[in-house]
């Protein structure tokens, strides 16, 4: 058993829900109990879609065990058949019917229904949504795609298709849009973006492209590979979330299209590289960030924050373990430990003890930074209802770049705001008490955030005011370098001389 | 998809009622978790389930994420079920954690899942094991908020019911007392202690109490009435330690409030005039309250999907005294005795419904084109796309909408959907 606050990841089924909510045409008939409704308001509110999502759930109860839960789900099926008449059945079992094995699979196959109706092995009790979501797309792609290319005429354009996005998906909508436009710009054709807004028919014309863009390696990676073995469709595995990340994608997918990638790269709309070099960005160097986030996009956003905007990566980390080795391996570019867990207690501990000066994180970070009063802002899933703006928002390519730029910024634009509010500390409308303008609702006051961290050690008031006159957004690494220096030393009392040589010695 | 539905008429029911089992898209009851955490304040609640269990109050939860919240999932693994680990030992183990990370708990419910219930997990035994363990510092409970055996509220019901015993015994010759019973926010509470204050009725408590260390005494002197209609096995346990129930409507509105105070005016043989000089102010405030969404509210239909168990006393409320005309009132479960009086008051041409067959409620309810429909979370915005008014059910359960100064509230909360969708011209 293991003791859970937060989760960052639902359970497999609804990662197979994002995949069958995601596509058109598909039905998931899900064998549990009227509980795990709960995972419809996840599309219908979080990602405001006006559909209900493709689910049937056979919402067993107490009394159905002792007597045929099995004919219960023949009959969700047969009625979900009748009633939305889609091309392709999905099939499973969430986690209590998991338990009473009444194996979905075989039970539809004897409904023998006219289409296809692929049965879904997702362990609720071992994997989570992401790992859910991957499986049911390996699983569509393989039973739907078990066809010949279709060959075609000589000298027609590039095409390729598009892996990973699905329903719920962080900013998924907005990236595929994007990747598209950046596709066009080096004129290959688009034959499948999928699973997002694709159909059972759309999946059967996989083989029909030369190769594959996968965007969500999380979602992707499997049925990817599976189509590069079978079908020999090489795969672009640059993830363009970040400027330089857009030219690599950009270089990479034009050597396997064999086109020229010059008028596309310099086409390059970004405002990034200005904005990051105009001078009044200088403040941002070596600023001390803590990423984490699902794998791919947190080791992107390291890329980003260290050579795009000149922070400092002081740790990097994600929740899903099946990419802890590449998460890894980028940690030693940053000369970081990777910070590989999902239990948000720890991330919390992790980050508490870095004290760094902006977090880019997921919504669970967002909150710890709340509470730790550090700038944050969201670069991944879990997926939360302002993840889904009404503006055109995309994390990846030209345009994803500003958007990052705008996102991961502004936090700390406000936190240079702060800085000329203590200039007036002794104002009357502006004062400490008050908190920073930003973290209006949830902030606790800055004192409560910075407590000492090191109990043994006494600060005199003269130190202690000293210290409130810094800046909030590096008060707590002074604080934290003070005691340090004072401890290394046997200082029982930080002065404000204490203060200052604390300073200069951690000066580089 | 019908796997069973059936017209039935009930001896003490001169109303038929559909009874629908297929599809049921309503909460578990685990949902009550979000609810019962902040009215109990030092009490956690620990999930013995999966990680499907964790992510639905997550996402009930919304945007209420705390600091470290007073409720958990301990979350079964592959071991746990294979035997490889001994169950009670790993949940030993976890609680040893818990109460050592959180040593001002004072309450621990331990909350059976569907997972828990299907593999037979002895929770109430765990709780003897753990409380014994952890005594006096901590009590260890269980319930179960599974959602093969409870829908949404009615994990509530599971919570009071497994608390009830844990209540001391009052004096056999103690005077007559009055408990409330059901969660309730603590501004109505306080709008109800100074209510019964002013008809002199003394010896009023709350149920559940705001923290575990003062729970009520209750024995055959005491009265109990009834907030919220979901209740039925707090009551059934309450009366089994000689507890009396006061027959009342739920206090919804202007009459269902005065009738439910009535009920303990009679109990504590109250004065006409004193019931009148402690019941006109409210009673006032809320005619006036109610009389600014008259106009919003009055000839409007309404179609309830089944949700908390609040529907009746819901329509019954709009219906009487704004107006409204209720087309279909589901409810998850009808419980014919707590609302023997509600069932009453209500519409005659209005179907009553109990269970749920989700699409074939959806076809009745478009075929039915009402002005507003109540209906849960994973209903409301595809039902606005389709063009319809719709009021999110789980509103209604996290709102103060209880009492005489809350009757405004509750009819705004119907009458803003409608008003929304007149104002905008996008």
């Amino acid at each position: 058993m293991k003791l859970t606050v937060w989760t960052y990841e639902g359970p497999p089924h609804v990662g197979a829900m994002r995949v069958a909510t995601g596509m058109k045409g598909v039905h998931y008939v899900l064998h549990a109990p009227q509980g795990d409704t709960y995972a419809d308001l996840l599309f219908t509110m979080i990602e405001r879609r006006s559909e209900r999502p493709p689910v049937t759930y056979t919402t067993f109860q107490a009394r159905d065990l002792g007597t045929d839960t099995a004919e219960l789900f023949k009959n969700a099926c047969r009625d979900a058949y009748t009633r939305f008449q889609p091309e392709a059945m999905i099939v499973g079992a969430s986690c209590t019917a998991e338990l009473i094995q009444d194996d979905p699979g075989g039970l539809a196959r004897a409904l023998d229904l006219p289409i296809p109706v692929l049965p879904l092995d997702l362990p609720s009790y071992q994997r989570k949504e992401n790992w859910g979501a991957s499986e049911t797309f390996y699983q569509l792609v393989r039973t739907l795609a078990a066809k010949q290319a279709t060959p075609r005429p000589d000298g027609a354009r590039p095409s390729c298709n598009i892996l990973g996005a699905t329903a719920l998906g962080f900013r998924h909508r907005d990236d595929v849009v994007e990747v598209r436009r950046l596709l066009g710009l080096l004129g290959i054709d688009v034959n499948v973006a999928a699973p997002l807004d694709a159909t059972p028919a759309d999946l059967r014309r996989l083989p029909d492209a030369d190769f594959n863009v996968l965007l969500y390696p999380e979602i992707g990676d499997v049925a990817a590979r599976w189509l590069e073995k079978t079908y020999g469709q090489p795969c672009v595995r640059t993830v363009p979330i970040g400027l330089g990340a857009t030219r690599d994608f950009i270089a990479e997918v034009a050597k396997i299209a064999g086109v020229d990638p010059a008028a596309a790269l310099e086409s390059d709309p970004s405002r990034l590289p200005w904005w990051s070099r105009s001078v009044d960005s200088n403040y941002l160097t070596g600023k001390r960030v803590f990423i984490f986030g699902d794998a791919s996009h947190a080791i992107a956003a390291a890329r980003v924050a260290s050579e795009e905007l000149g922070f400092e990566v002081v740790g990097l980390g994600a929740y899903n373990r099946e990419m802890a080795r590449e998460v890894r391996a980028a940690a030693t570019l940053y000369g970081v430990e990777a910070t590989i867990s999902d239990d948000y207690l720890e991330v919390e501990a992790v980050i508490a003890a870095l004290q760094p000066e902006l977090v880019l994180g997921t919504q669970m970070e967002r909150h710890i930074s709340k509470r730790l009063n550090i700038p944050c802002a969201v670069i991944s899933a879990p997926a939360h209802v302002q993840d889904f703006p009404a503006r055109y928002s995309p994390q990846m390519g030209f345009e994803g770049a500003n958007v990052l730029f705008d996102t991961w910024v502004h936090p700390l634009v406000m936190g240079l705001e702060e800085h000329l509010l203590t200039m007036f500390r002794d104002d009357f409308e502006f004062n400490d008490a008050a908190g920073p303008s930003h973290l209006a609702a949830h902030a606790p006051p800055p004192a409560a955030a910075l407590a000492a961290s090191v109990s043994e050690i006494t600060w005199t008031p003269e130190a202690e005011a000293e210290l409130s006159k810094i800046p909030f957004f590096v008060r707590g690494k002074a604080r934290r370098n003070a005691e340090r220096f004072a401890s290394e030393r046997g200082l029982p009392t930080i002065h404000i001389e204490t203060l200052y040589d604390a300073k200069s010695h951690y000066t580089k | 998809m019908t796997q069973s539905a059936s017209i039935a008429s009930c001896d003490d029911l001169a109303r038929p009622v559909l009874r629908e089992r297929g599809q049921r898209e309503v909460f578990c009851g685990l949902t009550g978790i979000v609810w019962l955490h902040r009215k109990i304040q030092d009490a956690f609640f620990l999930v013995v389930g999966s990680r499907t269990c964790a992510h639905l109050i997550q996402s009930a939860a919304g945007v209420m994420v705390f600091a470290e919240p007073r409720f958990a999932t301990a979350i079964m693994e592959e071991r746990d079920l294979a035997g490889l680990a001994d169950a009670n030992e790993e949940l030993d183990r976890v609680v040893d954690k818990l109460l050592e990370r959180r040593p001002e708990i004072r309450l621990l419910f331990l909350v059976g899942s569907c997972p828990s219930e299907v593999i037979k997990l002895d929770l109430s035994r765990a709780a003897q094991r753990l409380s014994k363990k952890h005594s006096p510092a901590v009590r260890v409970l269980n319930y179960s908020g599974s959602g093969i055996e409870t829908t949404f509220t009615q994990g509530e019901d599971a919570c009071l019911a497994a608390l009830v015993p844990d209540a001391p015994q009052s004096e056999a010759d103690a005077p007559q007392s009055l408990l409330v019973v059901g969660a309730l926010p603590d501004i109505v509470e306080d709008q109800f202690a100074r209510i019964f204050a002013d008809l002199g009725i003394k010896d009023v408590a709350f149920f559940p109490p705001r923290r575990s260390t003062q729970m009520p005494a209750i024995g055959p002197n005491t009265r109990f009435l009834i907030a919220q209609p979901f209740l039925g096995d707090t009551a059934r346990m309450l009366e089994e330690r000689g507890a009396r129930r006061l027959p009342a409507l739920i206090p919804l509105g202007a009459e269902g409030t005065t009738h439910w105070f009535k009920a303990a005016a009679d109990a504590w043989g109250i004065d006409a005039g004193t019931f009148q000089r402690a019941i006109a102010p409210g009673r006032d405030r809320a005619k006036r309250a109610l009389s600014r969404h008259r106009d919003a509210l009055q000839g409007k239909s309404i179609f309830f999907f089944p949700d908390s168990q609040l529907e009746p006393p819901l329509a019954r409320f709009l219906a009487q005294e704004l107006g409204m005309r209720p087309i279909e009132i589901g409810t998850p479960y009808l419980n014919r005795d707590l609302l023997s009086a509600e069932l009453e008051q209500l519409p005659a041409d209005a179907l009553l419904s109990e269970g749920q067959d989700v699409d074939l409620q959806l076809d009745r309810c478009r075929a039915a084109r009402p002005d507003i429909i109540v209906c849960g979370l994973g209903l409301a915005n595809p039902l606005e796309r389709e063009g319809f008014t719709t009021k999110w059910s789980i509103e209604l359960v996290f709102s103060p909408i209880h009492g005489f100064d809350c009757a405004g509230d509750l009819a705004g909360l119907f009458a803003r959907p409608l008003a929304r969708r007149a104002m905008l011209r996008v």
